[in-house]
């Protein structure tokens, strides 16, 4: 602020206020309408205040929902999902910025182009590699005038199948490359006159540097593997095994499988459920989170 | 003690000569200084002699033996980098034991080493902070300790004093020396700042554009620079140049603005009539409140004082030049003064090659004699 | 920026590149390869492989009334999600940056929305706005009928508008918020000094140098909505009532998945891509501008 107004601030102030409100009362409603009876819930008006079902609506959304097994697969996805990312990128960016090899630009812009198409917008062939992983490498041998049959490798209920193909694109990728380039150069040399190789380097030095990086490109792939719920949909037809968290909500919507009049006080309670993992990384890295935001989209 | 041999040595850059093929011996136990503007290449060079840079064409030898195609690590060449490149996430007494630990060496000898290093850089108690929490000096020395302490068979600086405040950069310039004399270790310096180059060097060599204007002893550069580059490169300040023609059948320079200046032709004895380029220190320029046939006609455009005495800058025919007045020495700026030259000191350069006319040295007694 | 290649070992690159490459080969180019073939091929009835027939899957696409209708719901949708999430997300963050009391919990408060998964939020929202239940019911006491996105194609248009504006304020505000931040203060006070008062300021200083900034989230939040929009359709209208909700992502999914019509679900997917590649060369366009404004 530069000068005192006031008036203008009390304004500010007020609209600010308001506005808090109104973004987190989804939040709010969420909580509430998970706190009450069946009757309470569907009364209109509803409540505004929280009543006194909270954890007994929990667990029956919980053991509904199958929540025990699909939490777990949940966490067992959205870890990999994040550790697969992380290595994958450090090494990839690493191999981009600190090397000089012919087709350095046709690696970085094959890798590059993948920031451009999300996995919504071509899942229908995606699905179709994932049920056969190594046919694309048969089409290829084939065309080559080799016929070999290769073995059907299918991802389709499995874990690799939730991991891969959120593994491979480009977005942490792109986030080290931005990082490794504000490196200094010396250091790289000055390593070098240690008498460090690139892999020693890149171990001692450049890793422990990039740790702030990496937290900030852990927070966004765990919540964005999270999140994830168009792909596992397709992928995942073994549910009682493979589900994952997120994907029970299409269950728990009123009028869907579970039928009958609305039961609201357990579907929201199951989305309290499943929005508190992603809801609770990004209370506590907050900071991480959105600096990772931000300069991978600089 | 380790000597280096640079033999026709290029560097190209996307089809661009940043040097254009060097030769040059660095003498065992030597300092040698690599001076010059920024861009002229001598930090090129440095980083090829480290194995930082390829080798366009020509050779680097340490030792006698060819090191082109050899890894920095085993060329036996430690750096000091302009930004210290510490690593920031180590401590320093980890910086400075950094080689060790990638060489193998166990951790008891490392950390004798390392304490032994320290020791003589006055880091000991400085061992376990990491280098944001020290001051731009103790940054610096944490660079040499870790450039001392694989005992290196050459130093190689790199612009290491330019980060430092004025004050700072004199003692580090002292602290480097001392060191050298210590050790005695092979030394390559690079600077583009004349008086640490005057200050440190047992040779400097002065680069422009890619290619050696001169090597020799800081007063050998001083003081018969080869050409107007180093002339007017070296020395604060510089050498004053002025266009004038050169009369040797009579013995006297003829300035643009028609003053004639008597010189001492036999000193040149190849010296053709023509068109040559005048060079004079400001100790070698005196201002005299008495014209005489020995002084010339200039104006002073302006009076600077440095503490110990004065500059005064002159314009005569038209070029300028400093000289350098006492302080209790009545001038005024705007004012037509007469001064003189001392001719025993006079250079003459050629003004289409820029090169130096050879004459023949002078002893000291003949110039002082002849001073006006 | 220019860095100098450190490392010339070609086969240790190669290696570390290996992974990624492979990856994005299998699960990134093949399958954008193979919607292409299919774009432009029928399967045979009795299997036997693809039959080639040009441009006949594009023309009965472009031809179906249905796949305009969802061109046209995609293009309100995305339009007007953006808008609103973009202007509140600008007033909010040229408040904050006042920083008065309390800003750091407003800040968090306001990018919490966007944690949350695209499904979740429908959740949330269908219950908020159901009409016989939640919040807005209310409405339809005073007067029955009004509000029924079941029902309304309307009502559903705007529930799934609010839920994706909602979910895109916290990351817009992020964005304004740093770019905001990253006007030098010292420009301000000269404009204090030339007698501009806070509003005038954000008027003529603050939102000319946020342009590339909020061009930048035009350009994501479209992606976005394009995008990430399955999950709040699929969960609060299920592309229902009578189509009125059904996004192009959407109907790509019923058609390949539902309706296992792989060659049209790839044409469509193929128009997609082609739409959201041409708004990531404008983007990029952009940024090429802004590093020369820098």
């Amino acid at each position: 602020m530069i000068e005192r107004t006031p008036v203008f601030d009390a304004i500010v102030q007020v609209l600010l206020v308001l506005s808090f409100v109104a973004l987190l009362l989804p939040f709010w409603v969420v909580l509430v309408a998970a706190s009450h009876d069946f009757h309470t819930v569907n009364q209109v008006p509803m409540p505004l205040l929280p009543g006194r079902h909270l954890f007994e609506n929990l667990a029956t959304a919980w053991e509904k929902g199958n929540f025990s097994r699909v939490m777990v697969n949940s966490l067992i996805v959205a870890i990999a999902v994040t550790a697969g990312k992380i290595a994958l990128a450090a090494i990839s960016a690493f191999a981009i910025v600190y090397f000089d090899f012919r087709l350095k630009k046709l690696a970085f812009w094959a890798i590059f182009i993948t920031l451009m198409l999300p996995l919504e917008v071509r899942i229908v062939p995606t699905y179709s590699v994932a049920a056969d992983v190594l046919a694309p490498f048969e089409a290829i041998l084939n065309l080559t005038g080799l016929s070999v049959d290769l073995p059907q490798w299918s991802l389709l209920n499995s874990y690799s199948g939730l991991v891969l193909p959120l593994v491979a694109t480009a977005t942490g990728t792109f986030l080290y490359r931005q990082f490794f380039m504000t490196v200094p150069d010396e250091l790289a040399e000055a390593a070098r006159m240690d008498g460090s190789g690139p892999l020693r380097f890149f171990w001692d030095i450049l890793l422990p540097l990039s740790r702030a990086n990496m937290i900030a490109l852990a927070t966004i792939m765990f919540v964005f593997a999270w999140n994830q719920y168009l792909w596992p949909l397709l992928i995942i037809t073994d549910q009682a095994n493979f589900a994952t968290a997120t994907m029970q909500l299409q269950k728990v919507v009123p009028n869907g499988v579970w039928g009958e009049p609305p039961v609201w006080n357990t579907a929201m309670a199951a989305n309290l459920i499943v929005l508190f993992p992603p809801v609770l990384v990004t209370l506590l890295l907050q900071r991480w989170f959105v600096r990772g935001l931000i300069s991978a989209e600089k | 003690m380790t000597g280096i041999e640079l033999r026709s040595l290029r560097k190209t850059y996307s089809g661009n000569d940043v040097l254009h093929g060097l030769d040059l011996t660095v003498t065992p136990g030597e300092f040698l200084v690599l001076l010059g503007p920024s861009g002229c290449g001598k930090s090129t060079l440095m980083r090829m002699i480290a194995g930082l840079e390829a080798v366009t064409t020509g050779d680097i030898l340490i030792d006698g033996r060819r090191v082109n195609d050899i890894e920095p690590r085993a060329r036996g060449c430690a750096m000091v980098f302009q930004n210290y490149a510490l690593y920031p996430h180590m401590s320093v007494s980890q910086n400075i034991g950094y080689a060790l630990k990638v060489a193998g060496v166990p951790k008891a000898e490392r950390q004798a080493r390392i304490s032994a290093v320290a020791g003589s850089l006055a880091l000991t108690d400085f061992l376990d902070r990491k280098p944001s929490q020290l001051s731009g000096g103790q940054r610096q020395r944490v660079a040499m300790g870790r450039a001392m302490i694989r005992s290196p068979r050459v130093f190689l600086y790199d612009e290491p004093l330019s980060n430092l405040d004025a004050k700072l950069r004199v003692a580090m310039r002292l602290e480097i020396r001392r060191l050298h004399q210590k050790l005695g270790t092979t030394t390559v310096f690079v600077t583009h700042d004349q008086v640490e180059a005057m200050t440190l060097a047992d040779r400097i060599v002065v680069m422009n554009a890619g290619r050696i204007e001169q090597v020799g002893t800081p007063s050998e550069v001083y003081q018969h620079p080869q050409s107007t580059f180093v002339a007017e490169f070296i020395g604060a300040p510089g050498m004053g140049l002025v266009d004038a023609i050169a009369d040797p059948k009579r013995g006297v320079l003829c300035l643009g603005d028609g003053q004639e200046v008597r010189f001492d032709a036999a000193r040149w004895p190849d010296l053709p009539h023509g068109a040559v380029r005048l060079g004079l220190r400001a100790e070698e320029i005196g201002i005299t409140a008495h014209p005489s046939a020995h002084t010339v006609m200039a104006r002073v455009e302006l009076i600077e004082n440095i503490g110990p005495h004065r500059h005064a800058h002159l314009s005569l025919s038209g070029c300028n030049l400093i000289a350098q007045v006492p302080n209790d020495f009545a001038l005024q700026s705007g004012a037509q003064v007469a001064i003189g030259f001392d001719m025993a000191a006079l250079q003459l350069f050629d003004p289409a090659t820029g090169r130096r006319h050879a004459g023949q040295n002078v002893p000291l007694a003949e110039r002082i004699a002849a001073t006006v | 920026m220019n860095k100098r290649a450190t490392f010339s070992n070609s086969w240790l690159a190669a290696a570390l590149l290996l992974p990624q490459l492979l990856l994005v080969f299998i699960f990134f180019y093949w399958p954008s390869g193979e919607a292409l073939w299919w774009s432009f091929t029928l399967e045979r009835p009795f299997g036997g492989g693809n039959e080639w027939v040009g441009f006949y899957n594009y023309l009965s696409v472009l031809q179906d009334s249905r796949y305009w209708g969802s061109v046209r719901v995609s293009v309100i949708f995305a339009i007007a999600a953006s808008a609103l999430s973009i202007l509140l997300a600008l007033m909010l963050a040229v408040f904050v940056d006042r920083r008065m009391r309390g800003h750091q919990i407003l800040k968090t408060g306001f990018f919490l929305p966007y944690a949350l998964a695209a499904p979740a939020v429908g959740l949330a929202f269908r219950f908020i706005f159901a009409p016989d239940a939640g919040l807005i019911a209310g409405i339809n006491r005073v007067f029955p009928g009004l509000w029924n996105p079941a029902l309304d194609g309307n009502d559903a248009l705007t529930l799934i508008i609010l839920a994706q504006a909602w979910s895109l304020v916290g990351y817009n505000f992020i964005f304004f918020l740093a770019g905001l931040q990253s006007i030098p203060r010292a420009l301000l006070e000269a404009g204090a000094m030339d007698g501009a008062g806070p509003l005038r300021r954000v008027w003529d200083l603050q939102l000319p140098l946020l342009a590339p900034t909020l061009f930048f989230l035009l350009v994501i939040n479209i992606t976005d909505s394009f995008v990430n929009s399955f999950g709040i359709v699929d969960i609060v209208t299920s592309g229902g009532p009578a189509r009125a909700t059904e996004l192009m992502v959407y109907k790509v999914y019923t058609d390949g998945f539902q309706g296992k019509d792989s060659s049209l679900a790839a044409t469509q997917s193929v128009i997609l891509m082609v739409l959201i590649m041409a708004l990531t060369f404008v983007q990029f366009r952009f940024i090429e501008r802004k590093v020369h404004y820098n």
